[in-house]
């Protein structure tokens, strides 16, 4: 208690975010109580509602919080002086090093976010509660496309080349068929999408 | 009573034409308030020689001196008697209080300069984003100011003749850093227009001449990025062009000719390449990504069916 309480407010969100989160995927949004993760945390229920006051609330809050951390790292890359393609396998590498730094995340998002549309149906329309990252691959398909580097075409065409195979191959691992750890594939994968978008 | 002296160089005439609409004061009244030398196209008994040796002898005294049209030193491409436009502007350059460029041509050298069999044409002081045209950019006239530009492919009469009042009045006119007065080119042509709503729900038309819908995404609309009070001194008094269901041009901008494609709005993989001035591309997109998620359900029905 006393090391929790040591921590700043945003600190604390960020400890909530990845207890509920796990709990969550490992036994369904429905099945999971506030008091639930307050007790996995130490906390009283009490206090957890000072962060969030409702489960649907967290629920949201998770998405945005996965949106900012991953958009803030393709806006990084985004900012970076370095050929189109390259940043192709950054953004691949990115993905799935935060998966594998916090696996509870990508969880979530394939066992929750994709499963209980109905929790987000609103205040997380559309892409509201990801915005973050739409924006930052919308820049970044601008960009590439502006060079010359991507071949013109729809946005959501090109989006979905780009992001499909990463959501593919996180799906897989849960599914406990990748041999191989998916950051490992960055390579591969990076050159595939590259592939598929560059002009010809 | 101050006088004015209007010539040109390489135009259509445009302007003057716009000028003929001009609307509080009107046209006669504006000559009523300042006596207008000579004009080409309304002086019958003046000849422009006669009026040019009369100041080139300092028996004529010009306060305005308006230039219509773009710029040559080449007598092939623009002559008057047996001076180029460029000879002439050199005579009169320090003997005048006011030089004013009437119209994109004489400001930013607009569609003459594209003209690739002849890269001497130019604007007063201008041509396109370069500065220095004919008159290097430090230039000034007697009274203190560089070239006054009021762009516009024409120029609004009223632009022209709020300008005239102005100087005739005495007050100070604030230029921006193309040399347009601030007061009219303070404004984008996008702020008053009728379809700003449709522009904040990014409700877009996919036609010209529709009551709805804005024309930024499909239909190559400047509005947001060009710098005119079109839709806030109207034209003729009563409408504009995205009013009336016509994108803007941007007309009034010193790089209008070079653009290609004026009714398309150049995007990359669906994105606009240009988003409106005073805003990241980074804001606009996620800005515009939460509009689109929401429906106004008002501007998506045809006006006429609306409660
Ligand atoms: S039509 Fe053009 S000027 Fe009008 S709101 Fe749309 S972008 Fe702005």
């Amino acid at each position: 208690m006393s090391k929790i309480r040591k921590l700043t407010k945003e600190e604390r969100k960020k400890e909530i975010v990845k207890v509920a989160c796990r709990l969550f995927a490992e036994r369904g949004y429905y099945n999971t109580t506030i008091p639930d993760i307050a007790e996995e945390l130490g906390m009283s229920v009490g206090n957890l509602y000072n962060y969030f006051r409702s489960k649907e609330e967290l629920a949201k809050y998770i998405m945005q919080y996965s949106s900012k951390l991953l958009g803030e790292e393709i806006h990084k890359i985004n900012q970076q002086d370095i050929p189109t393609k390259e940043k192709i396998y950054k953004i691949v590498r990115k993905f799935f090093e935060i998966g594998q730094e916090q696996p509870e995340l990508i969880e979530y998002f394939l066992r929750v976010f994709l499963s209980n549309r109905e929790v987000f149906e609103e205040g997380c329309e559309g892409f509201l509660c990801v915005q973050e990252v739409v924006t930052e691959l919308m820049l970044f398909l601008e960009e590439g496309a502006r060079k010359g580097d991507f071949r013109q075409q729809d946005f959501f065409p090109a989006f979905v080349t780009l992001m499909g195979p990463l959501g593919g191959m996180v799906f897989l691992q849960g599914e406990n068929v990748l041999p191989k750890e998916p950051v490992e594939y960055s390579q591969e994968l990076a050159e595939n999408i590259w592939r598929a978008l560059k002009a010809d | 009573m101050k006088n004015l002296l209007w010539i040109q160089g390489l135009s259509c005439n445009g302007n003057t034409q716009s000028l003929l609409n001009a609307e509080n004061p009107y046209f006669y009244e504006l000559f009523q308030k300042v006596e207008l030398l000579y004009h080409p196209s309304f002086s019958y008994r003046e000849n422009l020689q006669t009026v040019l040796k009369r100041i080139d002898s300092d028996k004529l005294k010009v306060n305005f001196l308006v230039v219509e049209g773009a710029v040559t030193s080449d007598m092939k491409f623009h002559r008057t008697g047996n001076y180029t436009i460029a000879q002439i502007l050199q005579k009169l350059k320090d003997k005048v209080d006011y030089i004013i460029a009437a119209g994109n041509c004489a400001s930013f050298g607009n569609i003459p300069a594209t003209l690739s069999c002849n890269p001497d044409v130019t604007g007063l002081q201008f041509r396109f984003t370069q500065k220095g045209g004919l008159f290097p950019s430090d230039f000034k006239t007697k009274s203190g100011y560089p070239i006054i530009n009021i762009p516009g492919c024409p120029m609004h009469p009223a632009w022209f003749t709020q300008t005239i009042i102005a100087l005739l009045e005495g007050r100070k006119i604030v230029l921006d850093s193309f040399n347009r007065p601030k007061e009219l080119f303070m404004y984008l042509s996008h702020d008053g227009c009728i379809r700003n709503e449709y522009f904040e729900w990014k409700v877009e038309g996919e036609e010209f001449g529709h009551k709805e819908g804005c024309l930024f995404y499909n239909l190559g609309c400047r509005g947001p990025m060009t710098h005119a009070p079109c839709n806030k001194i109207l034209w003729n008094g009563i409408s504009s062009k995205t009013r009336a269901g016509m994108p803007c041009i941007g007309c009034t901008e010193f790089d209008f000719p070079l653009r290609r494609n004026y009714f398309e709005t150049k995007k990359n993989i669906g994105i606009p390449e240009e988003v409106p001035l005073g805003v990241t591309k980074r804001a606009y997109l996620t800005i515009t990504g939460v509009a689109k998620t929401f429906k106004n359900e008002r501007l998506n029905k045809k006006l006429e069916e609306t409660d």
